[in-house]
């Protein structure tokens, strides 16, 4: 647990002089996400540490190295959470990984995506600069939202030294409901109660049974759970821990596992394979062989995107095909950060 | 770049001859925004109203080199929509059609012009609703609002515009037309959803917008409480989150501003409390009912001197309305006044209203404060007369050291109101040079001509040096006779 932003700027500098690609590793725990990795590894995990935390002000600042799991026990001491659930694909996950990815669990249709709860950031980019963006406050529309551009992008315009948060109290009580329904009844249902003021913080579709998990006050959680119906799920379950991090016997394939983001009510889409809805049906898991050609087009068609999550060919493009002028703007504001194209090039696309 | 002439000429084969203003008296309406201190005649004001002839306009202007300023309803209150007297001013006022509402997605398709409020009245009859709601929400517009990351009195709770929108269509300086998210929850690529919104103008013009929609809530609850002493308040806001409750809305009010709004609205507002917090809970009737009860348990733990609890619709309304009359109360105590907007971490209230308070006095210009209190978004009005010769000036400069102090105590210069031409100094104080660098190389990649409103919201490193300068002195500026903003 240390301050390695110094070392960490000597490594870019120097890489930046000399236009050596880095690669850049927090916990080594999504390798398998994005292209396959190339360019000299950087570890990062030794920038470590927490570094503010105020309860009171739903606020906690961690350097990039953090692991997830020693942040999140602190904020569950204090009874508070990261609403976004973020999955964690092995232990040493980090909270520089779990941003660069914007990766968010069961809770995110309700609660909001990582990129949602970050406040700022301190940003090492590919000239070497540090770089402070946002804060640890909740409203900030000084410049541009740098600090949420950075989730998501995968470390291709910066390495991210330090992140605030906002965090958020855990609810007093939670339970989940199941039915059995086909397909097409269960995203009616889902839609039927998303309209509900009901305090739903989950929802499923395994392909035989909805699941849908509520939270809130006791009285609250108890009221719904009457107005919805169904059989209670055991809490000891550990259902949609299992879910998010991929433990679900359907996840147990060697099949190309893909992500499909559509809107939630989308019908169910026409491509062969197995598939398990999460997200109230905006996120669905596609085990398939079908062509990356079919599966964008597909879904594109919805108005969604695609992503090859796992297993397949990552040295193509794993991520949806963007527009020329999208793509355009996209190698632009790479530049504009990393001029020499040394922070993960290729990871998220063949170009950035 | 084309002469004025040329200029309205080929504007008018792209738009009808009515949609072109530019005869100076048709110019004046569009000479400011909310902030009215500040004031520009534009070359040309003209009024698009197809995605395609917004495509044409900016085509003919990137290809001319003239700049351009786009403009929603122009209740923005930074200047971020004043006119360029060699530009183009672009207003989306008739792009105001609500296209599509998809109850089952919980979104809306909506034109940028559609004004805030319409939106959640549009979708009342699907038990859903909008959530942001800036308190200018009956006339600022959704274009404007993402523009400009919009906030409002429910932003801990429910987020800032940036959280609440799915998709954007913009067209580019280039004049190119581009879709900014998906219909699902996210997108692939870099989030440019996130830094579209409160970009100010500056890397795209927004011509449509998909936002998120929630259900109504079951129940709203509000409680009025007084203090005696400030501290106490700020210290109540603390005690509140700790015990896990998030309030929708959470706002204080000082002495000043409490008198105002009494004597404007008569809300019923004790005036002789040093400070008001409104806290209102909202969600499931259960929820709500075990909410209110911990919070007026915490409210006389933290030593509130009157606790009213709304007994109704009406009377909740009633507690809101003083709060969102506000503003125009304190307009009416004063010739004029000027709104600040510096968000600070909570734990710093009271150095902060001390300090502020000092400031008055050194100033001799009274101060109302009215303070989003959850999220730490502070509006001290500061009360002026600009007929007096010099007042507006100690204005801006009382307000300066306001925003400097902000970012001190580890804030910001601006929580919701955006930078616009008012703050543009202040980003010098909140950014270093590299920082400022980099904010021009994200616009240059969308803007690489520099076309798009050029001048507002991030400072020249220019600019900067020559008021590092000026800090030395400490308040007592060189050259005053310079126009400053």
């Amino acid at each position: 647990m240390s301050d390695q932003s110094l070392t960490l700027q000597e490594n870019i500098v120097e890489a930046f002089q000399q236009q050596q690609a880095v690669q850049i590793i927090g916990g080594n725990t999504k390798f398998f996400y994005g292209r396959t990795p190339s360019g000299k590894p950087l570890n990062v995990s030794e920038h470590s540490g927490i570094t503010n935390y105020e309860p009171t002000e739903l606020v906690i600042t961690a350097r990039g190295g953090t692991k997830l799991s020693e942040i999140e026990s602190l904020l569950a001491e204090n009874n508070q959470m990261l609403a976004f659930e973020p999955p964690y694909f092995g232990k040493t996950a980090t909270l520089g990984g779990t941003i660069a990815c914007n990766l968010s669990g069961p809770r995110r249709p309700y609660a909001g995506a990582a990129r949602d709860y970050v406040l700022g950031i301190t940003l090492l980019n590919g000239k070497g600069e540090i770089l402070h963006f946002g804060g640890e406050v909740m409203k900030n529309v000084a410049g541009y939202d740098v600090s949420r551009l950075m989730a998501g992008a995968m470390g291709t315009m910066g390495i991210l030294l330090e992140i605030s948060l906002k965090v958020l109290p855990c609810s007093d009580d939670e339970c989940t409901l199941i039915k059995e329904l086909d397909e097409a009844s269960a995203l009616k249902s889902i839609a039927h109660y998303s309209r509900k003021a009901l305090p739903i913080s989950a929802s499923l579709y395994d392909g035989n049974k909805l699941y849908i998990r509520l939270c809130g006050t006791s009285q609250s959680v108890a009221k719904a759970k009457q107005k919805i119906g169904g059989d209670t799920l055991p809490a000891k379950d550990n259902f949609w821990q299992i879910i998010s991090e991929h433990r679900h016997a359907f996840f147990n394939s060697d099949m190309p596992l893909w992500r499909l983001s559509v809107a939630p009510n989308t019908r169910p889409l026409r491509l062969d394979g197995k598939s398990l809805l999460d997200w109230g049906g905006a996120q669905r898991w596609l085990l398939s062989e079908e062509p990356i050609e079919k599966i964008q087009h597909v879904v594109e068609k919805e108005g969604g995107h695609a992503v090859l999550f796992r297993n397949g060919d990552h040295d193509g493009e794993v991520f949806q095909v963007l527009p020329e002028k999208m793509l355009h703007i996209h190698r632009e504001l790479k530049r504009a950060f990393d001029p020499e194209s040394i922070l993960n090039p290729g990871r998220m696309y063949k170009v950035l | 770049m084309l002469n004025k002439a040329d200029l309205l000429l080929a504007l008018q084969k792209i738009l009808a001859a009515a949609s072109v203003l530019h005869e100076a008296e048709d110019l004046h309406p569009y000479e400011c925004d909310g902030l009215s201190a500040y004031r520009k005649l534009p070359l040309v004001v003209v009024l698009p109203e197809s995605i395609d002839q917004v495509q044409a306009i900016l085509r003919l202007c990137y290809k001319h080199d003239v700049p351009v300023v786009a403009r929603g309803a122009g209740t923005g209150l930074s200047g971020g929509a004043l006119p360029l007297e060699n530009g183009v001013l672009l207003s989306l006022a008739k792009f105001k059609n609500i296209i599509e509402i998809d109850p089952d997605n919980r979104t809306a398709r909506v034109q940028p012009g559609v004004r805030n409020v319409a939106i959640s009245q549009a979708c009342a009859k699907h038990n859903l609703y909008y959530a942001p709601d800036p308190s200018s929400q009956i006339a600022c517009t959704i274009g404007g609002n993402v523009a400009e990351n919009s906030g409002g009195v429910h932003c801990l709770k429910y987020g800032l515009t940036v959280h609440n929108i799915a998709q954007l269509k913009v067209v580019t300086m280039d004049g190119e037309l581009i879709t900014i998210g998906g219909s699902g929850l996210d997108s692939p690529g870099y989030d440019l959803l996130a830094l579209m919104t409160g970009s100010e103008g500056m890397l795209g013009v927004i011509v449509e917008v998909n936002v998120k929609l929630l259900p109504i809530p079951q129940r709203a609850q509000v409680i009025l409480a007084a203090f005696d002493d400030v501290e106490k308040a700020g210290a109540a806001v603390g005690n509140i989150i700790a015990k896990g409750i998030i309030p929708a809305g959470l706002e204080m009010m000082d002495t000043l501003a409490i008198k105002a709004a009494e004597d404007f609205v008569h809300a019923g507002y004790p005036v002789e409390a040093a400070a008001i917090l409104l806290c209102e809970v909202d969600g499931t009737n259960e929820d709500v009912s075990e909410h209110i009860m911990s919070v007026r348990e915490i409210l006389k733990n933290s030593g509130a001197t009157e606790i009213r609890t709304a007994k109704d619709e009406a009377e909740r309304l009633s507690f809101w309305k003083g709060r969102k009359a506000a503003f125009p109360a304190v307009g009416r105590i004063s010739p004029d006044y000027y709104c600040m907007d510096g968000t600070i971490p909570r734990k710093s209230l009271p150095l902060v209203l001390k300090s502020i308070s000092d400031m008055s006095t050194e100033y001799n210009l009274r101060v109302a404060n009215v303070f989003h209190a959850g999220d730490g978004n502070l509006h001290p009005l500061i009360l002026y007369d600009a007929n007096i010769p010099g007042e507006l000036e100690r204005t801006e400069e009382f307000g300066g050291r306001i925003l400097e102090l902000c970012v001190e105590v580890g804030g910001t210069i601006t929580g919701e109101h955006g930078v616009g031409m008012e703050k543009i100094n202040q980003m010098c104080v909140q950014f270093n040079t590299q920082e400022l660098q980099q904010f021009h190389a994200v616009k240059a990649a969308f803007d690489e001509k520099g076309l798009l409103n050029p001048g507002k919201a991030v400072p020249t490193l220019h600019r900067c040096a020559e008021l590092g300068a000026m800090h030395v002195h400490n308040g007592e500026l060189p050259f005053p006779e310079l126009e400053r903003f």
